[in-house]
C-alpha cells in the first residue's frame, strides 16, 4: 500500500509570536512539525506495520526549513519525504493543488493522512480540498481508524460525547485528531537511522499550478491584546464567593 | 441587499442558542436572510428564527422527507439550495457539525472558507480569526464566487430583532455517496455541550484525582454550566478528552470561564482566551493565570468550589421565588 502523510512545519505553540511588517510573523522562532500531524504520521506508521508490504511517504509544503520537519517524521517511521519549495505562504485552496499534484506526480495512494488543524493558520480545511481534488472520500477528527482490503473504517469526534462511524472506500484521505493514537518519540537510533532516509525536494513552480479563482489572504496580523486587568478578591473563603457571585450577577449578568 | 445563507444547527431536535449570534451578525450587516434547515424541523423553529430577524426559512428535504444525517449528502443539499435561491455567502458556527459541514461545502464550490471567526465585514468580504495558538488576529481578505464563514460560537452577542417569517420548501435529489454513515454513537453524556455553554467551569492537575470533578458538576447543575478540563487533568485520566479546553482541545467562548486548579499554560489559553470574564481560583499567587484574567481567588479549590455551589444554591433558589 502507498501511504501518504501531509505534514506542515509550524511555530512551535510555546513560541513567543512577534509581528514582521503587516501580516507576517518573525520566523526566527521554533518550528516543528504541527501537533495534529504526529498522529498522522503515527497512523501511517502504524498502518504500515500491520499490513506490510507498504511505504510511508511524508509531503509538505514549505519553506526550505521545513526539511527540518520532514526529518523528525522520518525518525518517527515514514520511509522517505517529498518538500515542496516554496517562500510563499499559500492559502489552503493552493496548497490542497500542489500537494495534489506532488502525490500524484510520486505514486497512486491508497490512503492519505492529514492531521485535523495547523495550529499556525488554524484553517480545519486542507484535508476536505485535497480530498476534493482526488475525488476521494474524506473524514476528519478521526479517533478509531480501521481498514480492510477496500474499506476504511472511522470514527469520528462530534460534540461532546457523540461519535459517527463512517465506512469509505479507499482511496481516501484522513484527518487524525488526538484520540486516535499516542506518537512515539524517536529513539537516538531512529534518529540516526532518519539521516540515511531520502528527501526529495520540488521548487513548488515546477507544479505549473493554475491560479486558482478563489483566494484567501492575510490581510493584516496583529498581536492578540490582552486587556484584562486582573482583581484579586481577597477575605474570608464565605466573603470570596459572596463578592464573586455579585460580579456573576452584576458584571457577567449570567445568574 | 445580499443574499447571505445561515446554515441552522440543532442539538436533539432543538435550535442550538449560538445560532443567534450568527444570525445578528449577518442582519445587523443589511443582508437579506435565508435560514438553511435540513432535518425537518423548519416549521417548529420558525417561531424562534423570526424573534431574530429571519424572514425566510428554507426547509430542504429530499423526495422521501428530511434529510438523515450525512456530512456528504448535507453539504450538496446547502450546495443546491445556494444555487437555487442565488445565495452566494454562507455563515455557519465553528461547532462539530460546522466543522464537518463548511469545509466539504468549501471543498465543494472550491470556494473560500474561513473557520472560527469572531467578527466578518460581509461587504469588504473580510473576516477575523486568531491564528498562532491564538497569540495573533488576522484579517483574512477572500476573494471568488462564493464566500463562507465559520462563526465561533458565542463571539457574537445575539440580539433579538422580531419580525414575521415564512417556510419556504425546498426539494433537493440526494445522489448515493462513496461514504456511508454506519452510526450515531452516544458515549457517556458529560452534560451541556462546552462550545454552547455561557459559564464553563473548569479543572486542571490541581483537582487531584477524577472523583474529584464531582465538585464541579454539582456546582455546573446548579447555574447550567459546562465543565471543562486542562490536558494535565485529561492526559492524567480524570476527564475524557472531549472535556479537554485548549490548544489541542475544544475553543470556547463562555461568558465566564471558571479555571480551578489550571495555571495557565499558553495552550490552555489557546482555547478559553476570548471568554467574557475569565475568574481563576489557585493556591499559587503567582500562576500564570492570575495576570491574565478578571478575578483570582488564591485558595484552595476545595474550600471554595463546596462554598460557591452552597451560595449559587440559594441565589438560583431566590430567583426562581421572585
Ligand atoms: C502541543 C501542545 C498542546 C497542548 N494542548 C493543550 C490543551 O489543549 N489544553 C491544555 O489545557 N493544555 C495543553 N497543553 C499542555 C499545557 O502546556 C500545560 O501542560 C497544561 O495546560 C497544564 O495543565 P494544568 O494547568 O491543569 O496543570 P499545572 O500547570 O500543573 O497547574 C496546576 C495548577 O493548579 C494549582 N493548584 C494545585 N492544587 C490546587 C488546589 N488545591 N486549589 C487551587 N489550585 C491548586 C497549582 O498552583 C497550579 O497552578 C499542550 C501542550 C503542548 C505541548
Ligand atoms: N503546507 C502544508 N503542507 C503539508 N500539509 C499541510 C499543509 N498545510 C496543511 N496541511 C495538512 O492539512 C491539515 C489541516 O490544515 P489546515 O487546513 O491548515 O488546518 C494539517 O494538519 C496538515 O496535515
Amino acid at each position: 500500500m502507498r501511504i501518504y502523510v501531509c505534514v506542515k512545519h509550524v511555530p512551535d505553540s510555546a513560541a513567543t509570536i512577534t509581528i514582521r511588517g503587516n501580516n507576517q510573523i518573525d520566523e526566527s522562532v521554533t518550528f516543528l512539525l504541527n501537533p495534529y500531524d504526529e498522529h498522522a504520521v503515527e497512523e501511517g506508521v502504524r498502518l504500515k506495520a500491520q499490513i506490510g508490504a507498504s511505504e510511508v511517504v511524508a509531503v509538505t509544503l514549505g519553506k526550505e526549513a521545513a526539511i527540518n520537519t520532514l526529518q523528525s517524521v522520518l525518525a518517527m517511521g515514514a520511509d522517505r519525504g517529498i518538500l515542496i519549495k516554496t517562500n510563499d505562504r499559500p492559502d489552503s485552496i493552493f496548497t490542497a493543488r500542489a500537494l495534489k499534484a506532488a502525490i500524484e506526480q510520486d505514486g497512486k495512494p491508497d490512503i492519505i493522512f492529514t492531521g485535523k488543524e495547523s495550529i499556525d493558520s488554524e484553517g480545519m480545511q486542507t484535508m476536505f480540498r485535497l480530498a476534493a481534488a482526488l475525488d476521494m472520500p474524506v473524514a476528519t477528527n478521526v479517533v478509531a481508524f480501521s481498514i480492510d482490503r477496500e474499506h476504511a473504517f472511522v470514527e469520528c469526534e462530534m460534540e461532546a460525547g457523540v461519535r459517527q462511524l463512517l465506512e469509505m472506500p479507499l482511496p481516501c484521505v484522513i484527518g487524525t485528531g488526538k484520540g486516535l493514537n499516542k506518537p512515539k518519540y524517536p529513539t537516538f537510533i531512529d534518529i540516526r537511522k532518519a539521516k540515511q532516509k531520502e528527501i526529495k525536494q520540488i521548487v513548488l513552480a515546477s507544479l505549473k499550478i493554475e491560479k486558482p479563482a478563489a483566494s484567501m489572504e492575510i490581510s493584516e496580523l496583529k498581536l492578540a491584546v490582552e486587556q484584562r486587568q486582573p482583581k484579586e478578591l481577597k477575605g474570608q473563603p464565605q466573603e470570596i464567593v459572596k463578592e464573586l457571585i455579585q460580579v456573576l450577577r452584576d458584571e457577567a449578568k449570567v445568574l | 441587499m445580499e443574499k447571505v445563507g445561515i446554515l441552522i444547527e440543532f442539538k436533539d431536535d432543538k435550535i442550538k442558542k449560538t445560532n443567534y449570534g450568527v444570525i445578528t451578525l449577518a442582519r445587523q450587516q443589511g443582508c437579506e436572510l435565508y435560514a438553511l434547515v435540513l432535518n425537518g424541523n423548519a416549521a417548529a423553529c420558525k417561531e424562534q428564527l423570526q424573534q431574530y430577524g429571519i424572514k425566510k426559512i428554507i426547509d430542504i428535504a429530499s423526495k422521501e422527507g428530511p434529510l438523515q444525517w450525512h456530512p456528504v449528502k448535507w453539504a450538496r443539499a446547502v450546495v443546491a439550495a445556494m444555487d437555487h435561491f442565488g445565495i452566494n455567502t454562507l455563515c455557519g458556527l465553528t461547532s462539530a457539525q460546522g466543522k464537518e459541514l463548511l469545509p466539504r461545502i468549501a471543498a465543494d464550490l472550491d470556494a473560500p472558507l474561513v473557520m472560527d471567526c469572531t467578527d466578518v465585514v460581509l461587504n469588504e468580504r473580510a473576516a477575523k480569526k486568531s491564528q498562532f495558538s491564538g497569540k495573533t488576529v488576522a484579517t483574512i481578505k477572500v476573494n471568488g464566487n462564493h464566500f463562507i464563514f465559520g462563526i465561533r460560537p458565542n463571539a457574537i452577542e445575539k440580539q433579538p430583532d422580531p419580525c414575521e417569517a415564512e417556510v419556504i420548501p425546498f426539494q433537493t435529489t440526494v445522489d448515493k455517496e462513496a461514504l456511508v454513515v454506519k452510526e450515531i454513537k452516544l458515549q457517556t453524556h458529560t452534560g451541556i455541550d462546552l462550545t454552547e455553554a455561557d459559564i464553563i467551569i473548569s479543572g486542571g492537575r490541581g483537582m487531584q484525582k477524577p472523583e474529584n470533578f464531582a465538585i464541579l458538576f454539582e456546582c455546573a447543575q446548579v447555574i447550567g454550566a459546562a465543565v471543562g478540563a486542562s490536558r494535565a487533568a485529561v492526559d492524567a485520566g480524570w476527564a475524557p478528552h472531549s472535556m479537554q479546553v485548549g490548544q489541542t482541545g475544544a475553543t470556547v467562548s463562555p461568558k465566564v470561564y471558571i479555571a480551578c486548579g489550571i495555571s495557565g499554560s499558553v495552550q490552555h489559553f489557546a482555547g478559553m482566551k476570548t471568554a467574557g470574564l475569565i475568574v481563576a481560583v489557585n493556591t499559587d499567587p503567582e500562576a500564570n493565570i492570575t495576570k491574565n484574567c478578571d478575578y483570582y481567588i488564591v485558595a484552595d479549590l476545595f474550600e471554595i468550589v463546596p462554598i460557591l455551589s452552597r451560595q449559587l444554591k440559594l441565589v438560583v433558589g431566590e430567583n426562581q421565588l421572585t
